[in-house]
Order: structure tokens, then C-alpha cells, then sequence
């Protein structure tokens, strides 16, 4: 059976070139990077090259560079980190409704040690509207924690305008850019107004458990995990050599690579959209064709629920997503599609098609060639649709 | 995560549609959780000859309303109000734990269709 994997805002497979520079690292070259013999000289100096790689990538300079175990970890040393660290100053923190559960639960964990957090709305293509933070801010805050990409749709956020209204204010700006990352040229030197930046290997053709953390000079913050004095005393534990190898080569690629990879998932998401909108009545586009990450597109087929065609596509050998309270584990829809004020059957009915690097027009047209059937067959079944129609 | 029989009914389900002069009617679930679910049923003489339905959910709510069309078509209506939750559940081999509360309303919908026909029963004969 042909596979098509279209759930790249999830995961993506590592690079062969990735897991190449990676190999030595768990093999002849294992040392440990705090050790002071030979082995351990090895390691530090590869984990330092690659901290120079990673910072020259993104115009950082690599003592504003640290190696954490992902994306969730980097995202909860931001704002707890930051919360604690100027607690005295403010104990008021601003992210959006749309954020990853990285941040969401690390608010929620702080809202009940007696922080206050504002979540900031969004309009109805999944974007947070600048003038809306300006009103939030008060006194008393000290964070604003903004995704770059959001996951689920890949509304991109106005990032530039945002973090200089914080700037103004002299607020600490965070962005999770777990989902820019590669599909978004990223530089903290242009984008001066940004105080931290979560990243991540596995999003980026690079392994899973590692990511990293940008921190600007001069950031208060405090550490989150206590031990060894590793990553200049901001995140203690060994560090991954061959991830943090791995990782660098990973983001090495992506950025190289950015602007052909939009190219060719510009093209194949939008033949991929036309295709479906033309053989399917009723293909609603959860977010914008225009504002998003050109890899990423939401769809719900009215009056059908989500899991269901998951489970049909998985049959057809094609991998995807779905904002639907049956594939998360809660009862609920997607906080992301909920807060874009998407009715509850809508939401409950989207799907998410992340394309990554190694589709092709076939796996288009495959997937294309497939779901018409598929919709009808759960239409038909549907006392949603029926009513309708 | 589902059994080879959930996968089955999913792919194949059993009595899909509607019954235009049904004599019970029950529905059950709504969109926030993700499951709404209509459950026909003709009845001669206390027993259920037919039942069809119709499903807006997931591959369990779609199993479970296969399954108790199934279960309950040829039963007295005695026999079909037993069928509970459980005896859907098992009949398809269990239910992955979080779809038994949110996706197991096939029953639930059988006994309001029951109902259905019971009151609508009792006003012609008032009449």
C-alpha cells in the first residue's frame, strides 16, 4: 500500500545527512562535555561548534544559545524562568488562547503560585491583533509569550509589530517558534525586539529530544532545572551531543533550504486545496490560504467529524491530524479552533495537513484522488449533513 | 487502539439511514463532544423489525450505532431495553477506556427511541 505521511507539524523523519553527523556521537566520540579528558574535549568541542552554528543561523551570538530537550522545555524555561526571575518587578504574564500546551499549562501552573495571566484573543483566521496586547499590558507585566506559527492552522503572528510594542515598554517578549523554524527566515538581529526564542529539533528534519532556547543578553531568568553547572548554569543535565550535532545540521538544512522548501509547499498545498475544493461541495479552509506557513492546511469537511476520516485515511496508508476532542484525549475541540470562534462541528470535523520536505505532486494527487469517496461515504452516514442538504 | 470488529462496523456499517415512517425516534449527543447520534426503529407487535441510523462522530460512535442496530433488530422491546452500554461495548470486542463514556451512546439512543415509540404509543391510544 503507498504511504503518504502529511503530519509534518508533528513530527518529521530525520535527514540522512542529519543522522550522519549524528552516528560518531554515540559511538567513538561519547564523551562526556564537562570531562576534562581527551573524550570529554571531543564532545565539548563539538557541542560548542554546534552552539557557533546554531547562533550564527539565526544572528545570535552562541553565549545566547542553550541546548534543552525540546521545544515543551525551552517554552517552560521561558516563562517560568522569566515569571520568577522578575517576580518582584511584576507578576503579570500576556500569551494568546491559541499558544501550545508548553505554554498554556506553564500559565496555568503559574496562575495558581499567584501569577495573572491575560489571554489574548484572536480573529477568525487565528491571528492575534497587535492593538489587543496593547490594551492588556499593565504595570505589573513582565512577559509576553507569542507562538510565531501556530500548529494547528500556521497562522503566522505579526511577531515584528508585537514585540515592539513590548519593547516600548520594556516587557520581555517570547516567541515559540517551534513551527516557524524552516519556513520562516529567522534572525534575532533583525528581529531585535525578541528577548527569547523556543526551538526544536524534530519539527525540522532533526531528532526528537533536543531543541533549544534563544536567550538575549542581559535576560533575567531562572533556571528550571537544578544540578551540574551545564549550559552556563541555565539548564543543568548533560547535554544530548549527538541531538545537539544532530540538531545544529538539522537547522543547518532548514535554513539553506527555506526558500525552496516554501516554494514547493506553496505549490503542492495550493494544487492540493484546488484539487479538493473542486471534487468536494462544502471544504471549509480553517485559517487563511495567505497568512499561514505555506506547509499547513486545515480543512473540515462539513458533517464530518474528524477522527473518523483519520481513521479512514490511516486505512488509505495517508498519515494527518485532526483538531476533533476524540484525537486529544479531552472532550473539548481544539482550544486553537475554539478561540477563531470555529462552531464546535467544524472544529470537531478539521483536519490537519502538514506537508513536509519529501512530499511530492504524487502524494498529492493520491490523497486528492482519495477523499472524495471518503467524505461521501461519512456524509452519508451523517444526520449533520443530511439535515442540511 | 480499536478492536478488529470496531474496525470492521467503522468500515462497514450496518443499517446506515434513516426510517421514514419510523415509530420511535431517539437521538443523543451533540456537537461540542463530537457525537450526535439518530436511531430509527419500526416496531410490530412489541418487536423491533428494523433499525437504521445515522452518525456525526468518531470510529467508535460509528461501530456502536452499527452494533446495536444489529443487536436489537428481531428483539421484544423488553428484550432491546436491556442492551446497555456494556453489552454494545462488548459485542464489539471493548472500546479503547476514554471512548466509553464519550462514544459508547448507542444504547442511550436505542432507549430513547424506545421511549419515543412507548409515548407516541400512549397518545394514540388516549386518542
Amino acid at each position: 500500500m503507498k504511504k503518504v505521511y502529511l503530519d509534518h507539524n508533528a513530527t518529521t523523519p530525520v535527514h540522512p545527512e542529519v543522522l550522519e553527523v549524528m552516528l560518531p556521537y554515540f559511538k567513538e566520540k561519547f564523551g562526556n562535555p564537562s570531562s576534562i579528558h581527551g573524550f570529554g574535549r571531543e564532545a565539548k568541542v563539538a557541542l560548542e561548534e554546534a552552539r557557533e552554528r546554531v547562533a550564527s543561523l539565526l544572528g545570535a551570538s552562541s553565549n545566547e544559545i542553550f541546548f534543552t530537550c525540546g521545544g515543551t522545555e525551552s517554552d517552560n524555561l521561558a516563562v517560568k524562568g522569566t515569571a520568577y526571575a522578575n517576580r518582584k518587578k511584576g507578576l503579570h504574564i500576556i500569551t494568546s488562547k491559541i499558544e501550545h500546551h508548553a505554554i498554556l499549562e506553564s500559565c496555568k501552573f503559574l496562575e495558581k503560585e499567584g501569577f495573572v495571566i491575560t489571554y489574548l484573543p484572536v480573529d477568525s483566521l487565528g491571528v492575534v491583533d497587535p492593538k489587543e496586547l496593547g490594551k492588556a499590558i499593565r504595570e505589573d507585566t513582565t512577559l509576553v509569550s507569542i507562538m510565531y506559527v501556530n500548529n494547528e492552522v500556521g497562522s503566522i503572528q505579526l511577531i515584528e509589530e508585537l514585540s515592539k510594542i513590548t519593547k516600548e515598554k520594556e516587557i520581555y517578549f517570547h516567541t515559540d517558534a517551534v513551527q516557524a523554524m524552516g519556513k520562516i527566515p529567522i534572525n534575532v538581529k533583525k528581529l531585535n525586539n525578541i528577548d527569547m526564542l523556543s526551538m526544536s529539533g524534530h519539527k525540522i528534519n532533526g531528532p526528537k529530544g533536543v531543541g533549544a532556547i534563544f536567550i538575549r543578553k542581559g535576560v533575567r531568568i531562572t533556571p528550571w532545572s537544578h544540578g551540574g553547572h551545564h549550559e552556563r548554569s541555565r539548564r543543568a543535565g548533560t547535554e544530548n551531543v549527538p541531538g545537539i550535532v544532530g540538531f545544529a545540521k538539522a537547522l543547518e538544512l532548514a535554513v539553506r533550504d527555506v526558500e525552496d522548501q516554501n516554494k514547493h509547499l506553496k505549490e503542492l498545498t495550493e494544487i492540493f486545496y484546488r484539487k479538493l475544493t473542486e471534487a468536494i461541495p462544502d471544504v471549509i479552509l480553517n485559517g487563511d490560504l495567505n497568512q499561514r506557513v505555506f506547509n499547513t492546511l486545515n480543512l473540515s469537511f462539513k458533517g464530518v467529524e474528524g477522527e473518523s476520516m483519520i481513521l479512514s485515511l490511516d486505512l488509505k496508508g495517508v498519515a494527518v491530524a485532526s483538531g476533533s476532542a476524540c484525537t486529544s484525549g479531552t472532550l473539548e475541540p481544539s482550544h486553537v479552533l475554539s478561540a477563531m470562534w470555529i462552531a464546535p462541528e467544524i472544529a470537531q470535523g478539521a483536519i490537519r495537513f502538514s506537508f513536509g520536505r519529501d512530499n511530492t505532486m504524487e502524494d498529492v494527487e493520491y490523497v486528492a484522488s482519495i477523499l472524495p469517496e471518503m467524505v461521501s461515504r461519512l456524509r452519508s452516514m451523517s444526520p449533520l449533513y443530511a439535515k442540511e442538504k | 487502539m480499536y478492536s478488529a470488529k470496531v474496525m470492521e462496523h467503522f468500515q462497514n456499517p450496518r443499517n446506515v439511514g434513516e426510517i421514514k415512517d419510523a415509530d420511535g425516534v431517539g437521538e443523543i449527543g451533540n456537537a461540542v463532544c463530537g457525537d450526535i447520534m439518530k436511531l430509527y426503529i419500526k416496531v410490530k407487535e412489541n418487536r423491533i423489525l428494523d433499525a437504521k441510523f445515522k452518525t456525526f462522530g468518531c470510529g467508535a460512535a460509528i461501530a456502536t450505532s452499527s452494533m446495536v442496530t444489529e443487536l436489537v433488530i428481531g428483539k421484544t422491546l423488553e428484550e432491546a431495553e436491556k442492551i446497555s452500554r456494556d453489552t454494545v461495548a462488548e459485542a464489539l470486542d471493548g472500546l479503547p477506556p476514554i471512548k466509553m463514556h464519550c462514544s459508547n451512546l448507542a444504547a442511550d439512543a436505542l432507549h430513547k427511541a424506545i421511549e419515543d415509540y412507548r409515548s407516541k404509543k400512549r397518545i394514540k391510544e388516549q386518542k
